[in-house]
């Protein structure tokens, strides 16, 4: 099943990210071309806003791939991860077909393609162009599902006792992510490559609020920058990420602010930090004055 | 190829040795990841070997360390041989000093001029030329009479960075001191301090183990894993470390203990509602319907040593018990010394800094001397708050048992043992000297249900897994 790589050497998926609106570093860049060359899935952990979604449709995006999304939450099971059969359709078959025909050609027809519904992993499997699969907040899923994985993502095939085998025409990307909420099983850390997305160095993180917030000046953007890094250093229950840099970036936009001095930062405080507590201890230990 | 191939498999022994699990699955993956990378550019080796063999974020600290002392940046004093350095325009490079190699007073000015600039608007890659530079030219020392050795604290007196500190304000503020500029600016300049002094010590490392071989040098270079940094002697930077697990690890516990009851059989058979369902389908009881379980919520009761003998293990237990009190219908902790108070409604502050603070200073744990006595501190629990344990109660003792050869009441602790569910004693000291000295551990051990070694927060995670009730 060797299929040509998506990406020619690291410098091209920096690129090709880029295009896509992702500014990947190094690392980032190195462990997505491993992932496309060994053709191994890639399981993507860090703090919640930190791009590992996004890192996933900007994969997607820059090899012209279609992304299949299987969103994880307590309770799914195979039924909504694998396939399932279309009870209500074969029992309108059966019903249609009246009684002249034979079991076992009823049994035939209503266990055959038309009656299966695909899956994200088994859609993705199926799927002949390219594609990216993304296992969204693995850690959300009950531990079974992580064996479920483990089956699929070792061999690329499922197994449908009416069906067969479906073997993958093609291997798809996978992006696996979680929040670390709870520790992945080793048996599957095993078998991915690993990437863990902290928050970015100062310059990056400021190419990235540039970026996507085009129109804040670079000065405002750089100082922005500085004081979200001050208050990660802060004992914070939640430290802003990026996601919350660029909130705050559309924010101080919107408000037409044009530096960021206590009294502004004071103001918007909300958009940056969500709980009381770190509201308090940002204004006591910034030195905020008075709210 | 061959020469790369053993250093990877060397590399992954060093990894196994600092305590990461490396599996050989994974040294094959990194060694295939090596033949698709560019090897010549170090960044992206070091993400390969990351992607492939460092699977938790805990482990990253020992694994660059190791990386570093492994897959060196340069050898020698020569300019590196691997990409990031070739990289680099030789314009690029530290004012080029004289040839002679010098470390006089003119020598060090220079250099501390350097890294000023450098901290006030270099690049890091610039910061890490600079470290490299001044290990060569600081670092060498005699640790005795024909011993020489590099040393990264010479560097760092010498050029006592944290002395340019009000320098840089200054620059950076234009005399706008005070507030928030001032606190960012000083963050500022803090995480690039810390980019050099981390520099340094890696290079350090690495000059050192050219002299005395990798291996030697790797054995002592890593920390020990946060996991299992000994309570008792945890420093500051450990406990901060410490203090960051926690929340993460409350949750943990709290997720898999839903786990755990959700996948637990459903309850007692419903025999109305299941009669109810049969009419549908003739009076045939095709489906039987179960009363939901009852979560069982406990109740903790927590007694924590907080004399100073212990203070690093009752700091983090609080941290712990604070953390936690959310899983629990009804958490009470009592700290003692020599004697015992509630510290619940210190306990409801959202401020953990606050709450010790305020623990430390208005408690009343103190009776007679300041010294631990766990015998008048059960006795006094006793008295004080005979009604603080039930039949529902988990009683949890956090201490290390060391009672000054006093009494240990031990009649007192059995009583206080019959009253509960269950009685677990944690002792942050290792199971071998329990009984030493003034150490009553074996004699309260005993009487509680059991009394367990927790010397960890890896030791103390198992515990909790097995101690929260399904």
């Amino acid at each position: 099943m060797l299929q040509s790589p998506q990406f020619a050497d690291v410098t091209d998926v920096v690129a090709r990210l880029g295009k896509a609106g992702y500014l990947a570093d190094d690392g980032i860049a190195t462990t997505v071309f491993l992932a496309d060359r060994l053709g191994k899935p890639l399981l993507v952990e860090g703090p919640a806003g930190t791009g590992k979604t996004e890192l996933a449709k900007a994969m997607a995006a820059a090899t012209g791939a279609e992304l299949i999304r299987l969103q994880c939450y307590e309770g799914l099971d195979e039924a909504r991860a694998l396939y399932e059969w279309n009870y209500k359709k074969q029992l309108l078959r059966i019903q249609a077909s009246g009684g002249d025909k034979s079991w076992s050609l009823t049994h035939d027809d209503i266990f055959s393609e038309e009656f299966l519904l695909a899956r994200p992993l088994l859609a993705a499997i199926r799927r002949t162009g390219p594609t990216v699969l993304l296992v969204d907040e693995t850690d959300k899923a009950d531990v079974e599902v992580e064996g479920l994985l483990l089956e699929v993502l070792s061999d690329f095939q499922v197994t449908i006792p009416e069906l067969g085998t479906v073997r993958a025409q093609r291997r798809p990307l996978v992006v696996l992510t979680s929040n670390a909420t709870r520790e992945l099983s080793e048996a599957l850390k095993r078998r991915c490559l690993y990437l863990y997305l902290n928050y970015p160095d100062a310059a990056r993180e400021k190419a990235i609020v540039l970026a996507r917030v085009p129109e804040l000046p670079e000065q405002m953007a750089e100082s922005l920058v500085r004081t979200v890094r001050a208050l990660r250093a802060l004992d914070l229950k939640k430290p802003p990420s990026i996601a919350e840099s660029i909130d705050w970036a559309h924010t101080v936009l919107a408000l037409g602010l044009d530096t960021l001095d206590e009294a502004a930062v004071r103001g918007t405080l909300g958009v940056v930090l969500k709980h009381v507590s770190d509201q308090a201890r940002a204004v006591t230990q910034l030195k905020l004055g008075p709210g | 190829m061959a020469n790369l191939l053993d250093r990877t498999v060397a590399f992954s022994g060093a990894l196994r040795a600092a305590g990461l699990p490396v599996s050989t699955a994974e040294t094959v993956d990194a060694s295939r990841a090596l033949v698709a990378v560019d090897l010549l550019d170090r960044e992206s080796l070091r993400a390969a070997m990351a992607a492939t063999m460092c699977k938790r974020p805990a482990y990253r600290r020992a694994f660059d360390t190791l990386f570093d002392l492994y897959f060196p940046v340069a050898y020698g004093d020569g300019v590196g041989t691997t990409g990031d350095d070739q990289a680099q325009s030789p314009q690029a490079q530290p004012a080029p000093s004289p040839a002679a190699v010098g470390d006089g007073d003119e020598d060090v000015n220079a250099m501390r001029d350097q890294l000023r600039d450098l901290l006030l608007d270099g690049s890091d890659e610039d910061l890490r030329r600079l470290a490299r530079e001044a290990v060569r030219r600081l670092g060498r020392g005699e640790t005795q009479p024909g011993q020489r050795s590099w040393f990264a604290y010479r560097v760092l007196r010498r050029l006592s960075p944290e002395t340019l500190l009000s320098w840089l304000l200054t620059r950076m503020l234009d005399d706008e001191r005070g507030g928030l500029a001032e606190q960012v600016a000083r963050q500022t300049i803090a995480e690039r301090l810390r980019v050099f002094q981390e520099a340094v010590e890696s290079e350090a490392r690495r000059r050192l183990a050219e002299e005395r071989g990798v291996d030697k040098v790797a054995q002592t270079a890593v920390k020990p894993l946060t996991e299992q940094v000994d309570f008792l002697r945890a420093s500051r930077g450990d406990l901060a470390e410490l203090r960051r697990q926690v929340y993460p690890l409350a949750r943990r516990l709290a997720t898999r203990l839903t786990a755990r009851r959700r996948l637990g059989r459903a309850g007692r058979l419903d025999f109305r509602r299941t009669v109810r369902a049969s009419l549908a389908t003739g009076g045939v009881p095709m489906q039987t319907v179960h009363r939901p379980h009852k979560p069982h919520k406990p109740e903790l009761v927590v007694l924590c040593d907080i004399s100073g003998s212990v203070a690093g293990f009752s700091h983090f237990t609080l941290m712990l018990t604070h953390a936690l009190r959310e899983q629990f219908s009804k958490v009470r902790a009592f700290a003692f010394i020599d004697t015992c108070d509630e510290i619940t409604g210190y306990l409801r502050g959202d401020d953990l800094g606050d709450v010790m603070a305020r623990i430390a200073s208005e408690a009343d744990v103190v009776w007679f001397d300041g010294h631990s006595d766990y015998g008048h501190t059960f006795e006094a629990f006793a008295q004080r708050y005979p009604d603080a344990l039930t039949p529902k109660t988990s009683l949890l003792v956090l201490g290390d048992g060391r009672n000054n050869y006093r009494s240990p009441a031990l009649a007192t602790l059995k009583r206080l043992v019959g009253q509960v569910r269950h009685a677990y004693w944690l002792n942050p000291e290792p199971r071998s000297y329990w009984g030493s000295a003034d150490s009553a551990a074996p004699d309260f051990a005993r009487v509680v249900d059991e009394m367990v070694e927790c010397r960890n927060v890896e030791q103390l995670s198992e515990f909790i897994t097995r101690l929260l009730p399904v």
